[in-house]
């Protein structure tokens, strides 16, 4: 056997097969193969350069910004380099020197860009845009007149004593890189103390890891509320006669083709406290008519709503995998002696797993990103992580805060994106 | 699926149960899309069933057009009510939505083809990476896209423009023409395309009028899946477009927020019947496309 294959090497090597043009084939068929590759790569391109640009490098304009810190090293250059020079240990507040850049940069710098700088340093320690503000209208009267001060910190500390506060200094070595981590820290409700160790936020403005857990939280229940309300849809759909079935996978179909508002509204409507279910349980006598239930605008709501939104997620990949199980399985195992419900624990649903992974994994990973439903329907206590990167893109303008939530949330996606690509392959989504 | 003679009296139990247990969630599925259809014809300014609409004989004053006509923005003043506003927004909304619909599914449709018909060569290189490249803009949550893009076309001023909005939507169109064009493409027989080049005929002249005919199904349910995402797009939209480009969906948020009105009943009442119409289209073609393809019909 391995005389054999040695033999075969030999002769390879030795007598090269030629084509009618004399090339050897083997490099006439790499050319033939390279002409195919490009061929099949330019009517890619396209699409590849068009997703690209509108699409990857956005998120990625996004990832910079989670960490970006450039505009106030613009904004106090000088400031920041002669406060790296002050000793901590040494001095209780920086130097003359770092007091005089600062005036300086204060005087000449533009009132857009020092605007901008403030919002970032109130994000390091609250009070720094009252202060620099009402110091920047001093510095402005002082230079008008032309005086010049003899010491900068005496001046700056007698125009507000905020000047004389270390603490206000401490913050600022959050600032002087150009890169800042803090964005991600405050993603999970931590911040800075004065030496630069990370702590928790004040009681009071920690948010965020408990609206993290809530969108898990929710996102699990949802794809477990579908798995368990699509399982049966799903085999019945998948066992019925072909004209029934097509019949009945409409009800799937229409949500899923049916706008997201139009069910949010739909909702709203079934829910609310003089909607449908409430009116058909008080006409029905279970609920007396001021006895009505809260179910909207609360966690309640949500679950619902994105529950009945994210349910054709759930039976389309499970039907698809149930369609192709035989049927004769189950019979065998019943002829074998097991009850049903054995054949079923034992023989069916082992071979469901695939559908139920790809339609859990899809339900889940659509639900943790979810942010109109919740946001409608939801209420104050049902808002979700997406909710809150929307106020902070939209409300508050903090950009670097909002965009450090949804790297956060886009690297919690990717990992789930990758399982998904292991357990179902990326190419294997089918639509309808 | 019917139950065997021989079920015993517990395996008749379950099975009924099953059976009504699946008929709860089809109707948990359906139910709130049909709710909101008789609403949308009452009289009420609110968006509840009145007693009118629930009385027995049915009673004409309870029911009317009135927000149909304050929809399409006749605000005579039988119509007007002192909570609903009445004005033309919904139709300019329309004639957006459908102006930036159509320009996406164009775009998406036409880049997406192209892809798929790469992505379906055997040579392909790269494929499953590339794959995954062009599939994201489906698979990213879309409050990420919405801040991603928000930050990066406000630098090349191109938020608040009918061209964002339309690059935008076709960055998120084109996943699904991408997936229902390469599904078509899988039972495609190459060697038609052999047959058709050593009869002669150049690529493009190939594609025209030996692929394109067989694979024409896919290629408008992929375009139908297209316009309804842009169609139904609100997130982005939302950040943006400005009222310039106001949008059905944006205004559809706007009175959701602002004045709960049926006015918004209405409008989801066109959409769910413009839905029925998307959905039995694509039906028929993916039936067709397997009858032109070979595929007996699952």
């Amino acid at each position: 056997m391995i005389l054999a294959f040695f033999n075969w090497e030999v002769i390879i090597s030795t007598t090269q097969l030629l084509t009618t043009d004399g090339i050897p084939l083997k490099q006439s068929l790499k050319k033939a193969e390279r002409k195919n590759k490009i061929r099949a790569f330019f009517l890619v391109f396209p699409l590849l350069l068009f997703i690209f640009v509108t699409f990857v490098m956005p998120i990625g304009d996004m990832l910079l910004r989670s960490v970006d810190d450039a505009q106030i090293n613009t904004v106090f250059p000088k400031t920041f380099e002669e406060y790296n020079k002050w000793d901590r240990e040494k001095d209780k507040l920086p130097p003359e020197e770092v007091y005089r850049t600062l005036f300086e940069e204060l005087a000449t710098g533009e009132k857009i860009q020092i605007g901008r700088a403030l919002t970032r340093m109130n994000y390091s320690k609250s009070g720094w845009k009252s202060l620099i503000k009402k110091t920047s209208r001093e510095i402005k009267k002082m230079t008008r007149k032309g005086m010049v001060p003899e010491s900068y910190k005496e001046t700056l500390i007698e125009i507000n004593k905020d000047w004389g506060d270390p603490t206000f200094w401490y913050s600022m070595a959050q600032m002087v890189n150009k890169q800042t981590p803090i964005y991600y820290w405050n993603a999970i409700d931590r911040t800075y103390d004065q030496n630069q160790n990370v702590i928790m936020q004040d009681e009071k403005r920690r948010i965020y890891v408990q609206t993290w857990l809530k969108t898990l939280k929710v996102s699990v229940y949802v794809t477990f509320f579908c798995l368990i309300l699509g399982f049966p849809v799903a085999h019945l759909l998948a066992n019925l006669p072909l004209r029934y079935s097509n019949l009945l996978m409409i009800f799937v179909l229409l949500p899923f083709w049916t706008s997201l508002l139009v069910r949010t509204t739909a909702w709203i409507v079934m829910l609310q406290q003089k909607g449908v279910i409430n009116g058909v349980l008080v006409w029905l006598g279970i609920l007396s008519d001021d006895g009505r239930l809260q179910m909207v605008y609360n966690e309640t709501g949500t679950l619902i709503a994105m529950t009945q939104i994210l349910l054709p997620f759930m039976i389309l990949p499970l039907y698809s995998v149930m369609k192709v199980i035989p049927k004769s399985h189950m019979r065998a195992a019943q002829n074998l002696g097991a009850k049903p419900a054995m054949a079923f624990w034992r023989v069916y649903l082992p071979q469901t797993i695939p559908g139920m992974s790809a339609g859990g994994l899809l339900v889940f990973v659509l639900a943790i990103g979810y942010f109109i439903t919740p946001e409608l329907v939801g209420g104050k206590d049902g808002k979700l992580i997406g909710s809150w990167i929307a106020f902070h893109l939209k409300t508050t303008l903090n950009w670097g805060l909002c965009a450090a939530l949804g790297a956060i949330l886009l690297a919690v996606m990717l990992v789930f994106y990758w399982l998904y690509n292991k357990i179902v392959g990326i190419d294997n989504i089918k639509l309808g | 699926m019917a139950l065997p003679s021989y079920a015993s009296p517990v395996q008749k139990t379950y099975y009924y149960f099953y059976l009504f247990f699946c008929g709860v969630v089809f109707f948990f599925l359906v139910a709130p899309l049909i709710a909101i259809v008789p609403i949308s014809f009452s009289v009420s300014p609110f968006m509840v069933f009145t007693d009118g609409m629930l009385a027995w004989p049915p009673d004409p004053e309870a029911w009317s057009f009135r927000w149909y006509r304050n929809m399409i923005g006749d605000c005579s003043a039988d119509v007007v009510s002192s909570t609903v506003p009445c004005s033309n927004k919904w139709m300019i909304g329309t004639v957006n939505s459908f102006f930036i619909g159509i320009v996406a599914t164009v775009i998406a449709t036409a880049l997406g083809t192209l892809a798929a018909l790469g992505l379906s060569r055997p040579h392909m290189p790269f494929k499953g990476i590339i794959m995954a490249i062009l599939i994201s803009p489906m698979i990213v949550p879309l409050i990420i896209t919405a801040a991603g893009m928000f930050f990066f076309y406000a630098r090349i001023n191109l938020v608040y423009t009918f061209t964002g909005v339309i690059l935008a939507h076709v960055a998120l169109a084109t996943p699904f023409v991408v997936i229902t064009v390469t599904a078509t493409l899988v039972g495609f027989d190459m060697n038609m395309v052999k047959a058709a080049q050593s009869l002669g005929a150049r690529p493009v002249k190939t594609f025209f009028r030996v692929i394109m005919p067989l694979i024409l199904p896919g290629i408008i349910s992929g375009a139908l899946f297209a316009f309804i995402t842009s169609f139904d797009e609100v997130v982005i939209v939302m950040f943006m477009a400005s009222l310039d480009q106001l949008t059905i969906p944006k205004q559809m948020w706007a009175g959701i927020r602002q004045e709960i009105s049926p006015v918004i009943l209405c409008m989801a009442t066109c959409l769910v019947a413009l839905s029925i119409f998307l959905l039995t289209t694509v039906e028929l073609l993916r039936r067709r496309s397997e009858r032109l393809r070979g595929i007996k019909p699952r």
